[in-house]
């Protein structure tokens, strides 16, 4: 079956803002039946909020939405998904204190308030049993479930709802490759049925093989809708980012291998989690942790800023062996270690405060710093180009990008020896990449050290002079200098021996 | 980093004074009395007693706690003083208000343990510890009004007047001053509200969280014990179930006074805003010779409306 | 069954401790277990029970409910006017008081959902506004309730305490229906994820209304059933039962976070509670140390499920959701 006459879904004109902030503005966009639509663009972009107004979740500021070709006020969830418009939510719509089961049932179209349809669950099961989901027990919580098989279930549930439009928020971010593909069988089979497809991945090569037509979104606007194939990448990317960022990273300073020691770990281990790890941190460095997600880089930094009890092996820092069981004494200037957590929302920042407040936070109390010395941030806030009205201004208030400058300029400001970066760029916009990893290797020059866990790549390749790939809790492979591939790095994260190490072993 | 607007009292802050005035103006309508400078000053004095309970409350709702056990922290406070002064031994009698500023701050440290280190939540811990003082006051006291009375200094912090004004009032206001100075130039002040705000993130900064927590407990017990003292001073006496009766205006007190319940948000100029419209409106109510029916009512009545002019507020900004 | 074991672990726990006591109990009360005894024990128990029942249904969608003994105090002193005379009048009578309990729960929901105030402090309000209405009906103790009504809840039927078979009926009757549809499974997922069950499309502030209705009608027939006990209306009879019950519920396993526990579990917590209290009147322990050791019970429970939290390994993870 083909793409459907009419759009099962069109937005005319529709803006989307919150307070000062434009997440859509002046939005025509239409989904079809039958089709799988893909949505590209950057974070930022407007992607979730066109998301949240189809499924419901928010209202349009201005403009209409039509279902079905009648113009439509959708209430919430509930109105959306009685109308056949169902979302698998990034952000996942599980709720973790119940099982598998009852989270199937709950909210199942027809059920609502009364007597709850036992039905849907095995056609989520059968459903499940298709994308390698068939193990996962009926009765398990759904806090006691890894992410992935959160995502599965996640699949499962919104294909019970009979969507007509179907639409997959980062749906398969945690999946991997072989049940990536049988979930877009699933989805084709969906779209053969006359089902429309919304469909948001980062993973370019998803994109290319599932999408049959593509829209671009920049800063909230609709920039573009084509069929899949009429442009190529680098096409596709400029549309995406507007302006071509060429130098996206600094240049590399040549690198100086017996630059003093900052930091060295040694046979590092802690629980099941950690096994034998040993890394030196050098001044001028900066020193990338990558391999796939979870595999104990997270777990690196947290023991080295004093959150992890029970930890093995020596830590040394400028020259003396020391035992790091707080975060105060992490951040007291003899240690000189500086943390910024991975999910800035919760653990990096207080999103209730002030940027003043939030700047303060981590100063007040340490040695030899004057937290209310407005000069100790001003210099990273300028390199930064932090953009607000106030330092007044609630943190929440912020884009992203902005409130991990705060996170970041909170802790500079500290003049820390080491610093610990958890995946610092995730989920920002280029520009704002720029301007962190521009700081970062001017940090590196005046001679800090710095230990940059980060999920992408690229950084590890063109940001890091150094790079320590993790598999299962181990360091799997060091790589230095032009050894730092995206091949050796993909190879290392699975494990999979580098071709070297594979020859060699074929000579013995 | 001080600018104006950090400086300046929030508007929720100000919505109990403004219910003070109003309640001021309207009952003076009926009872001309209420404007004298008399009843005025009564009314200072008493709200004293209400005031210390909310001002150590205000700390622990700002941390995003709530501290159950005040009732018995004050009762215990005023059954040690009592009968200190009571044992006949002078030595023993000078130690009285001392003694039951200690005891407070202890229990307020074991609170702090469950909460901190136990991580229970404080509602339920500092429950346990309130039930646990009112078994150890029980045995003893026997279950009945324990013997003692109050030492002429404790009458006189509760009942004397300096320049015209009750002592109880100046030392209220002496002990919020030294607090809120606390809030703003230290970096506890500002631990606390961070804490309440989210708890991990300030942790995340280097900040030992558990020993703001401890502190903040013990503060808000010194609070109920030197509360209790000077109810012991004003009857002359303890009582047992003294302290019941002030559990939930104090609660009242700081949230009307715009102290967020869940903690983060608030400010201790509110809170004393709070304590004087609570005690004004409760005074007013048995001026007005109202059954205790009617009183409870119209006590609820008015909170509920409070409450729901904060929620308009928010609203409307 | 492993896996619903250690689900419902909580409760598991509080059941098997409430067994312990219970047999501790009967065997140390001097006249041995008899009917009369065990319907005595059992009708305190219910009082309590049903007002943790109350409190219950305010905890599990992640709120408090200080008004559950005002409520109760109220529907008291109704049910001191209205059950009594002929059968038909008392029937109504029984409608009116558990409708004066429903009616004071949306109250108290209709301040947290369209009101935005904090359940903690909108039911300390409300707790002041029903206990005054309990005083104008009843400024002092009196009124009457129809004894042979009264008796027909509170003996026993063979030699089984009725208490007992209400409690039954309870659960049996009507928590695990409830559980089985839309509205018990969304005061889960209410408490423990608010933005999950409203992406799933259920109706949060319905639900949240329903539950503190709930709350409210379980409050009014706390009342009720202490009116049946004592046959007499009292307006003081709130402030113990209020705080007793937030003890009750988290003895039973409900966590004061929301979204974990069960009905069950709030009613076992609030039998424990009640047992330990008769338990140390007949214990041989002097009475003046009673009131101290109850308490020091309440909180080493409390302290002992608290010090899993010593075990973590990431100091993190103590800071929970």
């Amino acid at each position: 079956m083909s793409r459907s006459e009419h759009p099962i879904v069109r937005l005319c004109g529709v803006s989307k803002t919150y307070g000062a902030t434009h997440a859509l503005s002046d939005v025509d966009f239409s989904c079809f039946g039958g089709e799988i639509h893909a949505v590209l663009g950057e974070n930022g972009a407007g992607k979730s909020t066109l998301m949240k107004l189809v499924s419901g979740v928010i209202q349009p500021t201005s403009g209409s939405i039509e279902v079905d070709n009648t113009i439509t006020r959708l209430k919430g969830p509930a109105d959306a998904i009685s109308r056949g418009l169902v979302c698998m939510f990034q952000e996942l719509s599980l709720v973790p204190d119940l099982s598998v089961r009852e989270n199937l049932m709950l909210g199942a179209v027809g059920s609502g308030l009364g007597r709850l349809d036992t039905g849907v669950v095995q056609r989520a099961q059968n459903t499940l049993a298709q994308i390698d989901g068939g193990g996962i027990g009926m009765r398990t919580r759904v806090a006691d479930l890894t992410l992935a098989e959160r995502q599965q279930v996640e699949i499962a549930k919104a294909l019970t709802r009979d969507p007509k439009l179907l639409i997959l928020d980062e749906a398969t971010s945690a999946l991997n490759a072989s049940v990536v593909e049988k979930v877009f069988r699933l989805i084709r089979e969906e779209r053969d049925r006359g089902v429309g497809v919304l469909f948001i991945s980062h993973r370019f090569h998803e994109i290319e093989t599932l999408a049959d037509r593509v829209s671009i979104f920049r800063n909230g606007t609709h920039v573009e809708t084509f069929d899949n194939g009429a442009y190529d990448y680098g096409a596709i990317i400029s549309k995406m980012v507007g302006q071509r960022i060429d130098d996206l990273f600094p240049a590399k300073p040549s690198t100086a291998p017996d630059a003093e020691e900052v930091l060295r770990l040694d046979g590092f281990g802690w629980a099941n989690s950690l096994k034998d790890v040993s890394i030196v941190l050098r001044k001028g460095q900066i020193t990338g942790l990558g391999g796939l997600d979870g595999q104990g880089q997270g777990d690196v930094l947290q023991g080295l800023f004093g959150l992890l009890k029970g930890t093995e092996g020596r830590c040394i820092v400028a020259g003396t062996p020391v035992s790091i069981t707080h975060p105060k004494q992490a951040k007291n200037p003899k240690l000189g270690i500086a943390l910024v957590p991975e999910d800035r929302k919760t653990e990096g920042l207080i999103l209730d405060q002030s940027i003043a407040r939030n700047l303060e936070l981590a100063a007040l109390g340490t040695d030899g710093i004057n937290a209310s010395d407005p000069a100790i941030y001003q210099p990273f806030l300028d390199a930064l180009e932090l953009k607000c009205d106030s330092l007044d201004q609630p943190v929440t208030e912020l884009s992203g990008g902005n409130q991990q400058k705060v996170a970041l300029t909170k802790w500079l400001a500290l003049g820390p020896r080491c610093m610990l970066l958890a995946d610092p760029t995730r989920g920002i916009d280029v520009k704002t990449k720029t301007q962190i990893y521009a700081l970062l290797r001017r940090l590196a020059d005046s001679g800090v050290a710095i230990l940059l866990v980060s999920t992408d790549y690229e950084e590890l390749i063109h940001l890091c002079d150094e790079t320590h790939i993790f598999y299962q809790g181990r360091v799997a492979r060091h790589l230095t200098g032009r050894d730092v591939t995206a091949e050796a790095i993909i190879g290392a994260s699975l494990n999979i021996p580098s071709s070297a190490e594979t020859s060699e072993v074929a000579n013995a | 980093m001080n600018t104006l607007k950090q400086n300046l009292p929030s508007i929720d802050a100000i919505f109990p004074y403004i219910g003070t005035v109003l309640l001021i103006l309207g009952g003076s309508y009926f009872f001309p009395q209420i404007l004298g400078f008399d009843y005025l000053a009564q009314q200072l004095q008493i709200a004293a007693f209400l005031g210390f309970l909310a001002l150590g409350a205000t700390l622990v709702i700002l941390l995003g706690h709530i501290d159950l056990s005040v009732p018995w922290v004050l009762g215990g406070a005023a059954i040690v003083s009592t009968s200190l002064v009571g044992s006949g031994n002078p030595a023993l009698a000078t130690l009285a208000i001392p003694a039951a500023l200690i005891f407070g701050g202890l229990v307020g440290i074991i609170n702090g343990v469950g909460v901190a280190i136990l991580r229970i939540p404080s509602m339920v811990w500092t429950l346990a510890v309130n039930s646990m003082l009112l078994g150890v006051a029980v045995l003893n006291t026997g279950g009945f009004n324990p013997k003692g009375e109050a030492s002429g200094t404790m009458i006189w912090l509760a009942t004397g007047n300096l320049a015209g004004l009750p002592v109880a009032f100046m030392v209220w206001v002496g002990a919020t001053g030294i607090i809120a100075l606390l809030l703003k130039k230290s970096a506890f002040g500002r631990y606390l509200s961070s804490i309440g705000y989210n708890e991990k993130a300030t942790f995340l900064s280097g900040v030992s969280t558990p020993s703001v927590i401890f502190a903040a407990f013990a503060i808000a017990g010194l609070c109920s014990a030197l509360g209790g003292v000077m109810l012991a001073g004003y009857a002359n006496q303890a009582y047992q179930s003294m302290g019941d009766p002030f559990l939930l205006p104090t609660i009242a007190a700081v949230v009307i006074g715009g102290t967020s319940i869940l903690g983060g948000r608030g400010s201790l100029i509110g809170t004393v805003g709070g304590v004087l419209f609570i005690t004004l409106l409760t005074s007013i109510l048995s001026v007005m010779q109202m059954s205790d029916a009617w009183r409870n009512i119209i006590f609820g009545l008015i909170i509920i409306i409070m409450l729901l002019l904060q929620t308009l507020r928010r609203k409307g900004s | 069954m492993r896996n619903l074991l250690r689900i419902n672990q909580r409760e598991v726990i509080a059941i098997l401790v409430l067994a312990v006591l219970l047999t501790l109990y009967l065997a140390t009360h001097p006249t041995g277990p008899n009917t009369y005894v065990i319907t005595i024990w059992a009708n305190q128990c219910l009082i309590l029970g049903l007002a943790a029942i109350a409190q219950f249904f305010a905890v599990i969608v992640r709120g408090i409910d200080l008004s559950v003994g005002a409520v109760m105090a109220l529907t008291n002193c109704v049910a001191s006017y209205l059950v009594i005379g002929s059968g038909f009048d008392m029937t109504l009578g029984i409608v009116v008081v558990l409708g004066v309990g429903i009616a004071c729960g949306l109250v108290n929901g209709a301040l947290v959902v369209f009101g935005r105030i904090q359940p903690i402090v909108a039911t300390l309000a409300t707790a002041s506004l029903f206990v005054g209405l309990a005083l104008l009906l009843r400024p002092t103790p009196g009124g009457q309730i129809d004894y042979d009504l009264a008796d027909a809840f509170t003996l026993d039927v063979f030699g089984l305490p009725t208490a007992l078979i209400i409690a039954a009926m309870v659960i049996g009757l009507f928590w695990v229906p409830l559980r089985r549809t839309g509205l018990g499974l969304g005061l889960y997922a209410v408490g423990s994820s608010e933005h999950a069950a409203f992406q799933s499309g259920m109706p949060v502030p319905v639900i949240r209304l329903s539950s503190f209705a709930l709350g409210g009608l379980f409050a009014g027939l706390a009342g009720l059933y202490f009116s049946f006990v004592t046959t007499t209306g009292d307006a003081g009879i709130g402030p113990n039962y209020t705080l007793n019950s937030i003890a009750a519920v988290v003895l039973g396993g409900v966590a004061l976070r929301g979204g974990v526990g069960t009905l069950t579990g709030a009613l076992a917590g609030a039998f424990i509670l009640k047992t330990i209290g008769s338990l140390m009147f007949f214990s041989g322990l002097p009475p003046l140390a009673q009131p101290f050791i109850e308490g020091l019970i309440l909180a080493s429970a409390i302290a002992i499920g608290g010090a899993g939290v010593l075990r973590v390994k990431n100091r993190l993870e103590v800071f929970g959701k």
